[in-house]
């Protein structure tokens, strides 16, 4: 397969598993373009990208920004705070302003699960999502399962664990997704309250004990402690959540085998991970933020290739 | 389709010889020398061509592979190819002689993008071009090369193929694949 089957990127769930081949390939040559003296081709020089972040970025959107400029496209960006959305402006005309100012590809974050599909079906545009709601957050699922590849070899087989807040979380839904198309085996590891309550369905596993996970898993995948998006109490404290679902070196080394921690940042250092872990060698958090630009260019140049340029008005 | 053998696998020995001997004519020791192969097909000649060198008495010869994928053209224009391979260069650039190696010089289309790709790695001091087979009066852009092992006439809708000794040839040859042309 030369092409991605897709048209726009919203979410994993719209991926086969020859097209995350794919993106891995193509984003395994990008890791050697980043790395040159001069880290930057042409590929994408007639295109324009807007990214519109309606939900605070800080590395998300760094490294979208960073592999639109590697790939030489021209950038906008669009932040909902200092925009006319807080004037009461929708999200479909907000955009269609942007679009008539000739805007070839869309990477949008925001608050609502849908936007991006939404936004796919309404504008005549290539949409990235870059995260909606609590429902998907595709570059960061193939950030690292790419992470992983490179780590261990290959995903098919692994068995990985994703330990935290599952519940309003983007990045695991993501994750099952992409894990299991690449013939993974998943769990996901919380308090009860943070895991939602039909997971199952999903054909994962589900635990509550982290020292169980640990020694089952090739990898912990290790979620952040989304204070933001919790609207009440899902565990005593902050303290007993690091005491039950944060990883240390003490724990680390009292299992059998050698495990990879992975982290999606920003870190809540010393609640889900603590700061001699994140920074071992066991730890693979700067690989991924690494490998996020390559895979980000990878997405933005298969899908700038089905935007044929025509000659014709 | 008309199908004939151009080179031999001895012809194409003897011919790279040739170009391994006007190298070293003009490269010397090369110390100040790197020989890049182009993806994907100029890679086979590349290898080869360092082999001879280097039993020829040339030490620590520099060599990498360069893919031209991220700096086509035609991207977006039609059904180009997206797949990139491998590039591979240890070293730096700047001031370096460079010399390109492809098996066939059609339209000079690769060897513009590849000449763009390659000012990533620095400021090449000059580049060569050295080719297995020329297809002159094929060129679409004003690209000559300095080395060439056998010279082709051959239209529009004809094919040059190098095959390599491996799973998918017997041996080493050239082939022109006459096509259909008015």
């Amino acid at each position: 397969m030369s092409e991605l089957s897709v048209d726009h990127l919203l979410g994993i769930k719209y991926l086969q598993a020859e097209d995350i081949k794919l993106i891995f390939q193509t984003a395994q040559q990008f890791k050697e373009v980043i790395n040159r003296p001069i880290k930057k081709v042409p590929s994408l020089r007639d295109i324009t990208v807007a990214n519109l972040f309606f939900e605070n970025s800080t590395r998300t959107r760094l490294s979208f920004e960073l592999a639109e400029k590697r790939l030489s496209a021209d950038v906008v960006n669009f932040s909902a705070a200092s925009s006319s959305v807080s004037k009461g402006e929708t999200l479909i005309d907000t955009v269609n302003n942007i679009l008539s100012m000739k805007v070839d590809m869309v990477v949008m974050r925001h608050p609502k699960p849908g936007a991006a599909y939404f936004l796919s079906q309404h504008v005549d545009s290539t949409i990235i999502n870059a995260g909606d709601g609590a429902h998907e957050h595709p570059t960061q699922a193939l950030l690292d399962s790419f992470s992983i590849q490179e780590k261990l070899g290959e995903v098919k087989g692994k068995k990985i664990v994703i330990v935290g807040d599952i519940l309003h979380s983007r990045v695991a839904l993501s994750n099952i997704l992409c894990l299991q198309k690449l013939g993974a085996e998943v769990e996901v590891c919380g308090p009860s309250t943070l895991i939602p309550k039909h997971i199952g369905s999903l054909g994962v596993r589900v635990s509550h004990d982290l020292q169980k996970s640990l020694e089952w898993c090739d990898v912990a995948n290790m979620l952040r402690v989304q204070h933001e998006r919790q609207d009440l109490k899902y565990f005593p404290s902050i303290r007993e959540y690091a005491q039950r679902y944060g990883i240390d070196r003490a724990l680390l080394e009292s299992l059998k085998s050698k495990i990879v921690v992975m982290h999606p940042g920003p870190i809540n250092r010393g609640v889900e991970i603590s700061t001699d872990v994140a920074d071992s060698d066991q730890s693979i958090i700067l690989n991924q933020v690494e490998n996020g630009v390559a895979i980000r260019m990878a997405v933005l140049y298969l899908l700038a290739a089905k935007r044929k340029i025509s000659f014709q008005n | 389709m008309n199908r004939k053998k151009l080179l031999n696998a001895r012809s194409i020995e003897i011919t790279l010889n040739r170009l391994a001997q006007q190298l070293i004519e003009n490269h010397g020791d090369f110390k100040n020398t790197v020989i890049i192969g182009l993806q994907s097909r100029g890679i086979h000649v590349m290898h080869q061509l360092v082999g001879i060198l280097e039993s020829s008495g040339v030490k620590d010869l520099a060599h990498g592979t360069l893919d031209i994928t991220f700096f086509r053209d035609d991207f977006r224009r039609r059904d180009a190819p997206l797949q990139p391979s491998m590039t591979k260069i240890d070293v730096l650039l700047e001031g370096k002689k460079v010399v390109f190696v492809d098996d066939v010089l059609f339209t000079g289309r690769s060897v513009r993008s590849a000449m763009d790709a390659i000012q990533s790695f620095g400021r090449p001091s000059e580049i060569e071009l050295l080719v297995l087979i020329d297809r002159r009066f094929s060129r679409e852009l004003p690209i000559q090369p300095d080395y060439v092992g056998r010279q082709v006439d051959s239209l529009d809708g004809d094919r040059v193929s190098v095959e390599w000794q491996g799973p998918e040839a017997k041996e080493n040859a050239v082939y022109l694949e006459i096509g259909e042309h008015e």
